[in-house]
């Protein structure tokens, strides 16, 4: 059966509602919240600060740790609290999306530590993550040449799709997920997984679109960091 | 050694002299390398070695596949293999390289689970695949893809009395297969894409690119790896080298 209509009623290249808002979180050096439909993510910036143990510090930079979790309440089961062979993975390739955009050598042997808290799930979590991880370093003032934005692309029955839902996820037909991050000025995918069934030609073209929708994720992304100096000005 | 690399690449060619789309020769699959285990595979690319074994044993389902068996997929960088890798559980970069392979296989469809159900809703096949490297001279990714897929294709089922598995007695029953994906995974050094690396080149290396590939000719997992990113026409490039590379790796699996 073909994939005439969306869920939610959605064009096959519309993103969810987005919102975004950076100093969220006090305590932290920079902190930010992305919210994408009903997917939201919290993240905080520690650091740069010292880093123990010692054998882990580098004199050409701060070394830089992500954590990503689901709040055990976020998804329709409950999730086992603590960190899943998932969330492993995640934290390495939310570095690596992160890592490229950053200067962190004025910093040598301190690390800098990034923390994701997904607490409300519908797919495109990963993505969300990175979004607000993002916001929440430059709220840092951590050197950085851009904003990362990502968002996941994929295939849903036989459509090529913008922003999967976790219902589009569930598709009885199947569904591909395409996550990926982008640095909008180089160009570059600093993200880039996939799982499900694709032709070549039918990535290129959800690359493409994803190219398009992450521009657009930086138009929120800038907004949000504007807003929080134009409400310090009042 | 780094910029030597570069340097050798920017003259378009490697260190060794293959071509950038070139796996290192010979590729040898050995199956059988563990009699206990209900399927197994060594395979060498050059000095990289890896083992992989078949495990399977009985569970309940997961609320969410009743009617369906399981996969578990595990990756350990032996210590034997490397200076680098250290005794204890697996890091992140292990479980990456799990989870990478875990996904090409079960996108892919390539176990047919609904076959692996014993009891709907009350008792499943469990499979577990379990990859060791045994020598680190490169490109552990893909090696180590053809070791579980090969692993898989000659498993077979133990017997199974009363719902109990009677471990070591195997039957002649195949694990139910349907396509065999292989990956290939696109090293990019500088502006240049190369695959199957020598540990050299690997550590020269700025990003990684793994694709899995059917025989349908379509693609079930990617996973970017490494610092360096790829603009969607290199993606798109790193693509169509892995497809072209799978094509003849395919043709090593018996």
């Amino acid at each position: 059966m073909a994939y005439t209509k969306r869920f939610d009623g959605r064009k096959f290249d519309e993103m969810r509602e987005m919102e975004a808002k950076v100093g969220i979180i006090k305590r932290a050096t920079g902190s930010a919240m992305f919210r994408a439909g009903k997917t939201v993510a919290i993240a905080a910036v520690y650091g740069p600060r010292g880093l123990f143990p010692a054998f882990l510090q580098n004199p050409k930079g701060a070394r830089l740790k992500c954590v990503y979790d689901l709040l055990s309440f976020s998804v329709t089961e409950r999730k086992r609290p603590g960190p899943s062979r998932r969330s492993t993975e995640i934290n390495l390739v939310t570095e690596q999306a992160l890592g490229p955009v950053l200067d962190l050598t004025k910093f040598s042997y301190m690390g800098l530590d990034v923390y994701v808290y997904i607490t409300q799930a519908d797919a495109g979590t990963r993505c969300a993550g990175i979004n607000a991880a993002s916001l929440a370093l430059a709220d840092a003032g951590i050197p950085m040449k851009e904003l990362i934005s990502a968002i996941a692309v994929g295939k849903v029955s036989d459509k090529i799709v913008v922003d999967l839902d976790k219902a589009e996820e569930d598709h009885e037909d199947g569904a591909t997920d395409l996550p990926i991050a982008m640095a909008p000025r180089t160009g570059e995918l600093t993200l880039l997984q996939m799982d499900g069934n694709m032709s070549q030609e039918e990535i290129k073209e959800a690359l493409e679109m994803g190219k398009k929708a992450c521009d657009e994720i930086k138009e929120v992304q800038i907004a949000a960091l504007k807003a929080k100096y134009s409400e310090a000005k009042k | 050694m780094k910029d030597y690399i570069k340097s050798v690449l920017d003259k378009k060619d490697r260190l060794d002299g293959r071509k950038f789309d070139e796996f290192r020769k010979p590729i040898v699959i050995t199956n059988d390398v563990s009699s206990k285990a209900e399927g197994s595979a060594r395979v060498k690319i050059g000095d990289t070695e890896v083992i992989a074994g078949v495990k399977m044993d009985v569970g309940k389902p997961y609320p969410d596949s009743q009617d369906k068996g399981n996969l578990m997929t595990g990756v350990e960088f032996l210590s034997v293999a490397s200076p680098e890798f250290l005794p204890g559980p697996p890091g992140p970069q292990a479980i990456e390289l799990a989870r990478i392979l875990d996904r090409g296989i079960r996108e892919s469809k390539m176990i047919d689970f609904k076959k692996l159900c014993i009891t709907e809703g009350e008792l499943v096949w469990n499979v577990i695949v379990d990859i060791y490297t045994i020598n680190d001279a490169g490109n552990l990714i893909d090696a180590s893809a053809l070791a579980a897929v090969s692993a898989l294709k000659n498993a077979v089922l133990p017997k199974l009395v009363d719902d109990k598995v009677q471990f070591g007695d195997f039957t002649k029953t195949p694990v139910p297969l349907t396509l065999t994906p292989v990956s290939c995974t696109v090293y990019k050094i500088g502006k240049h894409l190369i695959v199957d690396p020598t540990k050299e080149e690997e550590d020269a290396a700025d990003g990684r690119l793994t694709v899995a590939v059917s025989e349908s000719g379509n693609i079930h997992a990617m996973q970017k790896g490494m610092e360096a990113g790829f603009t969607i026409d290199e993606a798109d490039k790193a693509i169509g080298m892995a497809k072209k590379c799978i094509e003849k790796l395919r043709k090593e699996l018996k």
